[in-house]
């Protein structure tokens, strides 16, 4: 008996110390990783901040003397001919970018749930646009939009339809870097939204088929309800990568032709490294702005996924 | 819609959505003088090799560069991902909710923002325009993603397989080390492919620390290449053609891998 109660307390005893031991093994594991996020990812953000709040010239900002000038920088943003169109164009660059993405994506999700020939073959051959450096497809759009060479261009003109400037045209520039955008975005969504599909028990269809449901009453009354809680997180998603794309509209357009394609992100960039009199106070000011919106929806997303 | 009509439809799509892709290849293949050629030429016949001959004689130092770059942030990334992937998955200390909320949240963080953060420090630090620095801050774009990717792979690992170890008297380092790792290697493929693509391609920390480098990744090369207001078309694209080797080759050799990828960063199993 006595013995009994003695191993029991000596198991338990160690196990403490084995916990507590465990303890100290796991942070000497994660040591490195929390030394790294704090100096990679805490302290840039914090220099990013404190740029936003103080007064820089490029002197300044060489030997870190700046006056502190606090929300100055914010409310020239604020107050800035540029700020409305930006934040405008980011929004219709998100959505809209957003929208047909999804919607491409879910189509051909559908469309490769059936297991034809070469269905595997070629739905792997969808994501080579997502894996290309982005400066590869900028540069590749950029050349066929081109306005007197661009393939597009010459096809549309079979049509009867007249040359359009889709990069130097203020009416187009917007549209053109979403419709690359677009592209580039359609296999992330397939991929997700495809493995969602293959969460559905298959015996669902198999019942509704029973019930007479036709292909379109199937993907309405069936597919799209069950594939909610994987839309949701697609789409919160995709809404902050796209919030964020910058090397895209920089490389095919640089935000123009004046302001006509400038995103909160690239007129960001523009105002400390684009002018020759870089302004980074302001730049830093736009990038906050920018992480609060994607912040927004980040949280959405990962109370979505918690409740899953 | 019968099996055959399906496979000819998911061909045409996929010819549509590749057609860009064909677009840069047929490009990079033109000669100048056809390069404006009205109606354009459709396919590369008589095309010519100026532009991967133009790559050669320019963009190898580049080419160079971007493999250092991508090997270094592979290392940097493995080493800080897997040991904290162990930790997070398998010894579960106090905060290890926080940690993987950080770390999500850090993935959302828009990389033109720190990009101006690291360019402040770096300039301080004296360490703009250099490899090391540039290597630094491209694996903030794919640590969170490995930490993330080992943790979830990790956990399907059977707790009687570390258990055993340590009864024989294995360390936690030792564990980590000779049993942990060994089965952890589609984990640390997926890690290094999508490191390896990301660091390839970053152009946002390239063009904002490296512009003015001695030596400076293929994505500055190709801009490089534009911005000088080069109508050698052809050149610019045979460049893109090479710089789209690595994404090929990845595709080619660990389908499956990208998928799981793509996957497990958004959606849990």
């Amino acid at each position: 008996m006595t013995s009994h109660v003695e191993t029991l307390v000596r198991t338990r005893g160690s196990s403490r110390v084995r916990r507590a031991r465990g303890q100290w093994a796991a942070w000497a594991f994660l040591a490195p990783v929390i030394i790294y996020l704090v100096a990679f990812y805490a302290y840039p953000l914090y220099r990013n901040l404190d740029l936003s709040l103080r007064h820089y010239t490029v002197r300044s900002f060489v030997q870190g003397d700046a006056p502190f000038s606090g929300v100055d920088n914010y409310k020239t943003v604020f107050s800035d001919p540029t700020f409305g169109p930006a934040l405008l164009h980011t929004m219709v660059f998100t959505l809209v970018s957003i929208a047909f993405q999804f919607a491409i994506g879910l189509a051909l999700a559908v469309f490769f749930t059936s297991h034809f020939k070469l269905s595997a073959t070629l739905r792997a051959l969808f994501l080579v646009p997502w894996l290309l450096p982005l400066i590869v497809s900028a540069s590749t759009w950029s050349w066929m939009l081109n306005s007197d060479s661009g393939i597009v261009n010459y096809a549309l003109s079979i049509f009867g339809v007249d040359q359009i400037n889709w990069l130097t045209s203020p009416d187009w520039a917007l549209t053109s870097v979403i419709i690359a955008n677009i592209w580039i975005g359609i296999p992330f969504n397939l991929v997700i939204l495809y493995s969602g599909l293959q969460g559905i028990p298959n015996d669902i269809y198999e019942a509704a088929a029973l019930d007479g449901a036709t292909g379109w009453q199937r993907f309405w009354r069936v597919t799209f309800p069950l594939l909610r809680p994987v839309s949701l997180i697609t789409l919160l998603l995709g809404l902050v990568y796209t919030l964020k794309v910058f090397d895209l509209i920089w490389i095919m357009t640089k935000g123009g032709p004046t302001d006509a394609s400038t995103t909160l992100a690239t007129w960001s960039y523009r105002l400390s490294f684009g002018n020759l009199l870089p302004e980074f106070g302001p730049g830093a000011a736009v990038g906050n702005l920018l992480i609060i919106i994607a912040l927004f929806f980040g949280l959405l997303y990962i109370r979505r996924q918690r409740r899953d | 819609m019968t099996k055959p009509l399906k496979t000819t439809i998911g061909v045409i799509l996929t010819a549509i959505m590749l057609f860009p892709v064909y677009w840069m290849v047929n490009v990079s293949f033109t000669k100048d003088t056809d390069m404006r050629a009205d109606p354009p030429h459709l396919f590369p016949f008589n095309g010519t090799l100026e532009g991967y001959r133009a790559v050669l004689d320019q963009q190898l130092p580049y080419l160079g560069t971007s493999l250092l770059i991508g090997a270094g942030t592979v290392v940097l990334t493995l080493l800080l991902s897997a040991p904290a992937g162990f930790a997070l998955a398998k010894l579960r200390p106090r905060g290890t909710g926080a940690l993987n909320f950080v770390l999500l949240i850090a993935q959302m963080i828009p990389g033109i923002i720190m990009a101006m953060g690291f360019y402040a420090i770096y300039l301080r630090a004296g360490v703009l325009n250099t490899v090391p620095g540039l290597i630094l801050a491209d694996s903030t774009i794919a640590v969170p993603f490995g930490v993330l990717i080992f943790t979830a792979f990790m956990s399907g690992i059977p707790d009687e397989l570390i258990n055993a170890a340590s009864i024989d008297g294995a360390s936690k380092f030792r564990t980590f080390r000779s049993v942990i790792l060994p089965v952890s290697r589609n984990a640390i493929v997926t890690v290094s492919l999508f490191a390896f693509l990301w660091a390839w391609s970053d152009f946002v920390f390239a063009t904002t620390l490296d512009g003015g480098g001695d030596y400076q990744p293929i994505t500055l090369g190709i801009y490089h290449y534009i911005g000088n207001n080069n109508q050698q078309w052809n050149a610019i694209m045979a460049t893109a053609v090479i710089a789209s080797i690595p994404a090929t080759l990845l595709l080619i050799v660990a389908q499956r891998y990208v998928a799981a990828g793509v996957t497990a960063g958004a959606v849990k199993d």
